[in-house]
């Protein structure tokens, strides 16, 4: 697979809030904006793949977008990962395409959880609502909890993945929260759950975010010279719910890496930046941590140290991420992934190399990870 | 939002009908050994049906915590800040609950000792436990 499909043309939507308007809207504009950034015709489109959208799930949903794009794909589908699922997608539409039954494919996402109901968010957990556990966050905070006994890292370490991931944000002017936020403000934020406070937690947005895929030599004869090839994918399913964990600390998130940097032949010290699912602040220093970007317990005195920004050690989630850019699960981070190896980002690493995104879903449930190389 | 509803079932039954007696019981597979909770019609280890109910210690100890500053429904305005405990009992099995005397989690680390204590709230019999001094008093 490695280098044998591209993703030729992204697009997004403004993030935040879009009140009046609705998911599939959202997708259409996200959808227009890739066809055109990939300089094809809609009837090229043959695959269709969409991500559930969270704040509601509904049966043949793939349809009701395939009709709002007035397409009539050969492989459609919605598919439910949670916020592993647009690099899901993309690997099987990556595949469909390696297999020769597909030609062309749009990858997309839409929600309004922002203006309309972000009650999945909020939502009781089960029986154990009898004792009060309600919520995403809660899964994260006692992730969190238990990064803190086992490592007993400062507070700032946390803080500056908020921090900085803010900063790039504020650049962004598609961006959902473009204020930026000082360590002492990250400080004295207020607990959600403790020991998260406010400025770990994502965002929750509108939005909608597309990407189309076709074969390296599909996008040579188009000669789409900007395409970004996918050099790895991997995943991983970790299944069991955070408190069941024999280690809170250890998730499938490592498999999913591990596979991907076998498919792309590369190793961690090859990245030169990395779109990491930053739904929360700990999250990211998992993640790091799992995908050996980072000693374990050291991701973030390493981020203090040696900077996160795009002259850093390791330039993270340059387009602001779910911390500020969008509170939508994922796809922003393999756009802004592809701009920055085009080189067309707004906050530009200097050759990059290669670019690793995380995608996770759940409580760190599911896991996919993608690996983007240089330009044809 | 009121207090939620525990949703009874034929699988989960004996687990609440046991709190209600004081009694905190896990399931237990005979095939294999497998001890767990929360209640499930098979074995996620051997997949074995008719898992056996087993009454617990009462025993355990910390895993992890959570301290909630947000009252996510209207019920738990008058009881944040609140903990929620990962406790793991000595048979094994994990739950999440809360810990009556951690001052909503200050007192709380890891590997702490505690015991259960079984509180009734809206008619439902939930199980807490109390931090313990050394790990044999119950
Ligand atoms: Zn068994």
């Amino acid at each position: 697979m490695r280098g044998k499909v591209v993703i030729a043309g992204v697009g997004n939507t403004r993030y935040g809030k879009h009140p009046g308007r609705d998911r599939i809207d959202l997708i259409v504009e996200a959808a227009r904006n890739a066809i055109f950034d990939a300089g094809i015709s809609k009837d090229m489109l043959d695959g269709l793949f969409v991500k559930m959208a969270n704040s509601e799930p509904s049966i043949l949903y793939g349809q009701k977008v395939s009709e709002a794009l007035g397409l009539r794909p050969t492989i459609g589908c919605s598919l439910d990962q949670g916020g592993a699922a647009n690099i899901g997608l993309i690997t099987y539409a990556a595949m469909a395409i390696e297999a020769g039954m597909i030609d062309t494919a749009l990858v997309c996402y839409g929600d309004t959880a922002r203006t309309g109901s972000r009650a999945v968010y909020h939502r009781p957990r089960g029986d154990d609502a009898v004792v009060g556990w309600y919520s995403t966050a809660a899964g994260y905070a006692m992730i969190h909890q238990a990064y803190r006994n086992r490592y007993q890292p400062r507070d700032e370490e946390f803080g500056i993945v908020a921090v900085q991931t803010r900063e790039h944000g504020s650049e962004n002017p598609d961006a959902h929260l473009r204020m930026p936020l000082t360590m002492d403000a990250y400080l004295s934020g207020p607990f959600v759950v403790e020991p998260l406070r406010r400025d770990d937690c994502c965002l929750v947005s509108d939005g909608g975010a597309a990407v189309i895929l076709m074969s390296v030599e599909r996008a040579k004869q188009l000669g789409r010279h900007a395409a970004v090839p996918i050099l790895g994918l991997g995943q991983g399913q970790e299944s069991w719910d955070v408190h069941l964990r024999e280690d809170l600390l250890r998730t499938k998130a490592e498999d999913s890496a591990r596979a991907a940097f076998k498919m792309a032949g590369i190793a961690p010290s090859d990245i030169g930046v990395a779109q990491i699912y930053d739904c929360f602040t700990v999250t990211v220093l998992q993640t790091l941590e799992d995908y050996g970007l980072a000693p374990r317990g050291q991701a973030g005195s390493k981020a203090l140290a040696e900077g996160l920004g795009i002259d850093g050690w390791l330039p993270l989630n340059t387009s602001g991420g779910l911390l500020s850019e969008s509170g939508t699960p994922g796809m922003q981070l393999i756009i802004e992934g592809v701009r920055q190896m085009r080189g067309d980002a707004r906050l530009q690493v200097k050759n990059p190399g290669a670019c690793i995104i995380s995608n996770q879903g759940g409580s760190m449930h599911t896991h996919a990870t993608l690996v983007l190389g240089e330009p044809l | 939002m009121s207090f939620p509803t525990v949703n009874i079932t034929d699988v989960n039954r004996p687990y609440w009908d046991g709190l209600a007696e004081g009694k905190l019981r896990y399931q237990c597979c005979e095939a294999c050994g497998n001890t767990w909770l929360p209640s499930r019609a098979n074995c996620p280890k051997c997949l074995a049906a008719d898992p056996k109910w087993r009454e617990a210690s009462g025993r355990g100890r910390v895993i992890s915590w959570v301290v909630y500053h947000t009252a996510y429904t209207d019920h738990l305005k008058a009881r944040v800040p609140y903990d929620v405990t990962l406790v793991e009992l000595d048979e094994g099995p994990r739950l999440l609950t809360n810990v009556i005397d951690s001052e909503a989690g200050k007192k709380l680390t890891p590997d702490a000792p505690v015991a259960l204590s079984i509180e009734s709230e809206e008619g439902v019999s939930i199980p807490r436990f109390r931090l313990q001094q050394n790990h044999g008093a119950l």
